[in-house]
């Protein structure tokens, strides 16, 4: 098991839709660029368990939840702009 | 109506909500399979409707259901209708009902790019098939609005997820907020639920607040259009039901005693019809709240249940004063028989008052119902308004075959007129009208009765005094003057007047034949002694005549002596002395 990261974050995704494909990449090519090495990320998709839904309060898909740090962040959306993911997670920009 | 309503129920498919007269006027139920929209302002009890729509689906219809809350969460709304009655947390454990609280905290989320609603979608249909449910409920859905940016994206997506619930055949509620305005919501459900929508509302008027329930729409479905109002009892909702409007109730020719056996011989000598209603109305401290007990406690006598509404007074009060005039209800109460239901009118409005004893009565099923008085429920309300409110109770008590009397309060002193125009509105509803009035003469007032109307029946047109004392109630003749009617008091002395008179003239009789009899004795005095008087004459008489023969035989014995002595020479021809 890897040690935890700083930047615990989970992606909920139902099957491959393309919103999901792009939200994964999306985060993928965001948390390289910002927080190479802090983060670990966990796809969960809902078709195949259903019952985390409500765990995490899952309404809109795709949806991204920063569980670590505290306190938990949600950004919903295919992550298209990069800036507001970065306020949603609040992180700064390493190139700023 | 009910023809109509039958017809549809042929063609579309209903789902019972058990909530207590919603299925009659929606002919059935909700849609089945199909969305309806429950809408009104916060606090009509939106909620309370879809969750005994649940509840009693999952427990009465067999029909399991989601309930998903976007506002309480599942221990709130737990607790919450738990005063309903309705264990929730049982239900659950049974797998029965599943709970979804939907929790959206618009300051922990940020929106970035496109996004759909999949994960409700997700989360719903695993609910709906972990416990194979039929029904559903959102409430309120509308908090997504709220929580969420891009209300394009969620309008699309809301209208895709009735779509959806329609193609899985779930029977939906979805509760909206009423809208400002003439929007029925603020979000304009309205425009995706299409089916089948119920406006609640909650009015205040004069302090006092009703709830109302109106089906606007109701796609393929007859159903009652008027605003009908509901209450949120002990057992939850009930709607006051429009099958009372029908007028096809069955007439019983068996007739009741009112209590008053003199009552009962002014009411053709059988008392009234069971199933017929009664108004006693007449000023205050006329009796009428007597009449009702005695009434009560007539049907407790014949060992049937009898029900008293009472508005004025508390339970303890009514039988402690009724045991003043010789009625013990106390025995009634603790068998069970009778039933003292008391309550404040202000409490709520006449509808909310109504539709509580529609519960009462159907749960505890009398025979006999005494609503003591109407005139208070009534109070400060149009006649508009009560007339078909109290329509609706007097109908509904008759299709129970309950027999109801209801006393009215009213205004006005001795002024006949006035006294019989003030209940006109209610009168027509009754089949028989009693008028207790206060007639004030001499000092004293008392209580007289007439029957002023008795539908179907024989009855006395006689004025009666009534009377109520420590034997109980009675009705006494009153005393017929030549030209008034004497009652109380000067009936009695009225009455006394004629006894002295009568003794007078006996007494007048008495003497006069003691007279004669003495007058007789007098004569028969008088004859015995003029016949004494007459009697002691002739004795005298017979004396005298005696003395008068001895007298002459004396001196004739006298004569012959002295002729003997003169020397009788004649040898017997004695000269006669006169002749010389």
């Amino acid at each position: 098991m890897n040690e935890p990261k700083a930047y615990e974050l989970r992606l909920y995704v139902a099957g491959q839709s393309a919103k999901s494909l792009v939200a994964f990449e999306n985060l993928k090519r965001i948390c390289e660029t910002h927080l190479a090495g802090q983060y670990h990320i966990e796809i969960i998709d809902l078709l195949k368990t259903p019952q985390l839904a409500a765990g995490d309060q899952i309404l809109a898909v795709p949806t991204l939840v920063r569980r670590l740090p505290e306190p938990i962040k949600k950004i919903i959306g295919d992550l298209s702009n990069d800036d507001r993911v970065l306020v949603g997670l609040d992180v700064q920009p390493r190139e700023a | 109506m009910s023809a109509s309503a039958t017809i549809a129920s042929a063609t579309l498919r209903k789902a019972p909500t058990g909530i207590t007269g919603l299925d009659e006027i929606t002919g059935g139920g909700l849609p089945a399979g199909r969305p309806t929209l429950v809408c009104g302002s916060a606090g009509c009890g939106k909620t309370m409707l879809a969750m005994e729509f649940l509840v009693r689906g999952a427990s009465q219809f067999d029909e399991p259901g989601v309930f998903m809350m976007f506002e309480e969460n599942a221990a709130e709304l737990t607790a919450n209708v738990r005063s309903l009655g309705f264990d929730l947390a049982q239900l659950v454990e049974d797998q029965k009902i599943a709970l979804d609280h939907v929790h959206i905290e618009r300051s922990e989320i940020e929106v970035t790019g496109a996004y759909d609603l999949e994960g409700l979608f997700i989360r719903l249909g695993h609910a709906i098939d972990t416990i194979g449910a039929k029904r559903v409920v959102l409430d309120t859905i509308e908090a997504l609005f709220a929580g969420l940016p891009n209300h394009a994206i969620l309008r699309a997506e809301l209208r895709r997820l009735f779509r959806w619930l329609k193609d899985r055949g779930m029977t939906a509620v979805i509760t909206g907020e009423r809208g400002e305005g003439d929007a029925i919501t603020r979000y304009g459900l309205e425009e995706y639920v299409a089916d089948c929508v119920i406006t609640l509302d909650h009015r205040v008027h004069e302090q006092i607040s009703t709830r109302r329930l109106r089906v606007l729409k109701y796609r393929g479905s007859a159903h009652g259009t008027n605003e009908y109002p509901f209450l949120i009892g002990e057992r939850g909702l009930s709607v006051l039901p429009i099958t009372s409007l029908r007028l096809d109730h069955a007439a019983p020719v068996e007739r009741l005693s009112t209590g008053i056996g003199r009552l009962d011989d002014m009411l053709g000598g059988k008392g009234v019809f069971r199933g017929s209603s009664v108004l006693v109305s007449g000023a205050p401290g006329t009796g009428k709240s007597s009449m009702g007990a005695a009434f009560a406690e007539a049907a407790c006598r014949r060992g049937e249940r009898a029900l008293l509404f009472a508005y004025e007074e508390s339970s303890a009060q009514i039988v402690r004063n009724m045991r003043s005039i010789g009625l013990d209800l106390e025995p009634w109460v603790t068998t069970g028989l009778l039933q003292i239901h008391a309550s404040r009118p202000t409490l709520t409005g006449l509808e909310q008052h109504l539709v509580a004893m529609h519960e009462t009565v159907q749960a505890f099923r009398p025979t006999v119902v005494v609503v003591d008085p109407i005139s208070n429920l009534t109070f400060e309300r149009s006649e508009t308004e009560v007339k078909p409110t109290l329509m609706r109770l007097i109908d509904f008590l008759k299709q129970q075959e309950i027999t109801s009397l209801f006393t009215s309060l009213t205004t006005g002193g001795n002024a006949t007129g006035a006294l019989e125009d003030s209940q006109v509105g209610v009168s027509s509803l009754m089949d028989a009208w009693l008028l207790l009035r206060n007639v004030e003469s001499n000092g004293e007032r008392n209580r007289t009765l007439n029957v002023l109307k008795a539908r179907g029946m024989a009855h006395s047109n006689q004025v009666r005094e009534f009377v109520l004392s420590d034997d109980g109630i009675a009705l006494v003749d009153v005393y017929l003057g030549a030209d008034r009617v004497l009652t109380g008091a000067a009936r009695v002395a009225q009455a006394a007047h004629e006894q002295a008179a009568a003794d007078l003239r006996r007494e007048d009789h008495d003497r006069k034949l003691r007279r004669l009899a003495s007058r007789r004795r007098v004569l028969d005095a008088q004859i015995a002694a003029l016949t004494a008087e007459s009697e002691a004459e002739e004795a005298e008489v017979t004396l005298a005549i005696a003395q008068e023969t001895l007298q002459v035989q004396h001196t004739k014995e006298s004569n012959a002596e002295m002729a003997h002595l003169r020397g009788d020479r004649n040898g017997g021809n004695a000269p006669t002395s006169g002749t010389p």
